[in-house]
């Protein structure tokens, strides 16, 4: 004989239920035909004779239905029934077999079945998706690489290749490229304007014989340069630029300046901090007060 | 006997501990009736009997005292050796014979079929018909498309924005929920010639797939030790907008040298030396780092450089032959880690 309320004193409260899990707060039933997956005294399916549950199987929506009559039989205790693909029709069928069931069932198989179509709705729509696809990855294997790579990062030495590569490129890159370097430029502008002086000088004296008497002793100044003229860096700078333009200007024509200033590689002279490269005195004057002051003592 | 004869071995080995030197007092005292009664002196050096392993002692810690004696003794005899050497190449003066190169694992790499002699006709001719041809031939320019997966996090987010100061002509653009074939033929329309997309998990950058527009072959990497530019210790300012120039190192087989063309064909051909700026990818061992440095010559044989912009290691992954297709695409070479990753000295790039 059934009695559910015994069934669920025994069960839900007393005894041991092998569907029921408990956590801190509240229990829940893990019963594959239990509605609301709670246990309560009205969803537990083993503490109610009639009840009625919605179960999907591969996309189809099912109702099962466990009615007293059947409580013997076991084998045909579940009735199924297959549901419309159609939302509201389904709902009609499950008021149609649900009829005069008690208001819970039929409330919580309505909402059961309106669940599960929406979650087979999102299923469906995700599919057609894009998926992340997660790789597994095996820590061995990671580390290993880790490993590795660390390794061949030291083994790299990158900044050295990276440096001799560079200057590799720089030897090859010679023809017609005008690299001016400190120690060069120095030399390179000293003899210029070593020349010019010497030319300039030389059209002074040829202007100064031509307009005063020929055999007049004169004192002429010296035609080297003197290091107080050129320890300016600006002014070398100045040389430098003025001497690269005549250069420019004499040897190429307009269109070779163009991609000859572009394979400068903006190679320029470091114009940073002076490089004396020659002996240069620095004459610093002191005031000395002392001896006024001896002076008014005595 | 035996016993004491074992001992007086040992001790006459070495002296240096404690136990060692009671030992040898001991010895002392029986060598001196040794000699009273046999009238042989006991041998200074080890007599062990023949077949005996210092791991067959029994007793821990005098096994381990016996292996440190017989370690110091190893160092020593090595260090004499050296010295020896030393002294006698010293002596030699210029006559000596070349010192012995190291071997590593690069000199003991094995020798792969693929790599590519530089005088290969049938290299060159593949290279003047495959898909960066017009690249090299400078009919195209390289105009690059940024992206990242879906919903990148912020180091994602600033890697593409510095990836894109330092590759000139690029853009970067956030996909949201957009899927990569689609993207593609939009790309193409647009006169795009490469797709990069940087792979995030975690919130950190991991992978990166670089794909060559117009039907070019798709590389992914896997991407590690990625730093961001305020992450790099002693960097100069940032990037200016000069394209700069490319070093591609040690791409010597085929497959490593369709890589290389690859990088290359991301960045403009003609470099604008007043910017003085190199970008680096340099393949060590399979790993190919990459670099952004700005150089400057101090002379003729010193130059100095200093390290801009975000800095990141590449492992290739797979390689394949048309744009971007995980299900159907045609891959050219696949990194199998059970069968390629079982020899240390077998690379393939």
């Amino acid at each position: 004989m059934q009695s559910d309320d015994v069934i669920w004193d025994t069960l839900g409260n007393k005894q041991f239920c092998s569907f029921k899990i408990r956590t801190k707060t509240r229990s829940f039933c893990r019963n594959e035909y239990s509605l609301t997956r709670l246990c309560n005294r009205s969803s537990c399916p083993l503490a109610n004779s009639q009840y009625a549950t919605i179960k999907e199987e591969k996309g189809q929506c099912y109702l099962y239905m466990k009615v007293i009559e059947r409580a013997a039989f076991p084998r045909r205790l579940w009735e199924r029934v297959r549901l419309h693909k159609n939302y509201e029709k389904a709902l009609e069928q499950i008021d149609e077999n649900l009829i005069y069931w008690p208001r819970f069932i039929r409330h919580k198989c309505k909402q059961r079945f309106t669940k599960i179509t929406q979650y087979l709705i999102r299923i469906r729509k995700l599919t057609l998706k894009r998926r992340r696809k997660l790789v597994p990855l095996s820590k061995k294997v990671e580390r290993r690489e880790k490993r590795r790579e660390e390794k061949a990062l030291i083994a790299a030495q990158l900044d050295n290749a990276i440096e001799k590569e560079l200057l590799e490129r720089l030897k090859q890159d010679t023809d017609g490229d005008i690299y001016n370097f400190p120690i060069h430029a120095f030399d390179k502008a000293l003899e210029q304007q070593e020349m010019e002086s010497g030319s300039s000088d030389a059209e002074e004296k040829d202007d100064e014989e031509d307009e005063e008497d020929v055999g007049k002793r004169e004192f002429v100044e010296d035609d080297e340069v003197d290091e107080s003229d050129l320890s300016d860096f600006e002014d070398m700078d100045k040389l430098d630029a003025s001497s690269d333009e005549d250069q420019e200007d004499k040897s190429s024509s307009e269109e070779e300046e163009k991609p000859l200033d572009a394979k400068h590689k903006g190679k320029t002279p470091l114009k940073g901090p002076l490089r004396r490269k020659r002996a240069y005195v620095e004459i610093e004057n002191e005031q000395e007060t002392e001896p006024v002051a001896k002076a008014r003592t005595t | 006997m035996a016993k004491a004869g074992d001992k007086s071995g040992g001790s006459g080995k070495k002296g240096l501990k404690r136990k060692a030197a009671t030992e040898e007092a001991q010895e002392a005292a029986v060598g001196e009736d040794g000699t009273t009664e046999s009238g042989v002196q006991p041998p200074k050096t080890a007599a062990f009997p023949p077949g005996f392993s210092i791991s067959e002692i029994k007793n821990k810690q005098r096994r381990h005292l016996m292996f440190t004696r017989w370690k110091q003794q190893q160092r020593k005899e090595k260090s004499a050796a050296k010295k020896k050497l030393k002294k006698e190449r010293e002596a030699l003066g210029d006559k000596a014979p070349p010192k012995p190169v190291p071997k590593t694992i690069d000199n003991q790499r094995v020798y792969d079929e693929t790599i590519v002699d530089p005088n290969d006709e049938e290299v060159a001719y593949d290279e003047a018909t495959d898909e960066f041809a017009s690249y090299f031939n400078r009919q195209t320019s390289p105009k690059i498309l940024i992206t990242t997966s879906d919903r990148p996090h912020g180091r994602t987010v600033r890697l593409c924005e510095q990836l894109s100061t330092v590759i000139p002509n690029s853009h970067v653009y956030y996909r949201r929920g957009l899927a990569l074939k689609k993207i593609i033929p939009q790309c193409i329309s647009r006169d795009f010639t490469d797709l990069i997309v940087i792979n995030e998990d975690r919130k950190i950058p991991n992978g990166l797939i670089l794909s060559h527009l117009p039907s070019g072959p798709t590389a992914h990497f896997k991407m590690s030790s990625v730093r961001l530019r305020k992450e790099i210790k002693r960097r100069g300012k940032d990037p200016t907008e000069h394209i700069p120039e490319i070093i591609l190192n040690n791409f010597t087989t085929r497959l490593g040298h369709s890589i290389g063309c690859m990088f290359a064909s991301l960045f403009p051909h003609n470099p604008q030396f007043i910017g003085r700026q190199v970008a680096t990818f340099h393949n060590q061992r399979d790993y190919i780092f990459f670099r952004f440095h700005r150089y400057i010559f101090k002379s003729e044989k010193k130059v100095g450089i200093q390290e801009l912009g975000p800095r990141f290691t590449l492992k290739l992954r797979s390689l394949q032959k048309g744009t971007f297709d995980s299900k159907y695409g045609e891959y050219e070479w696949v990194h199998k880690p059970r069968e390629m990753d079982t020899s240390r000295r077998k690379f393939h790039l």
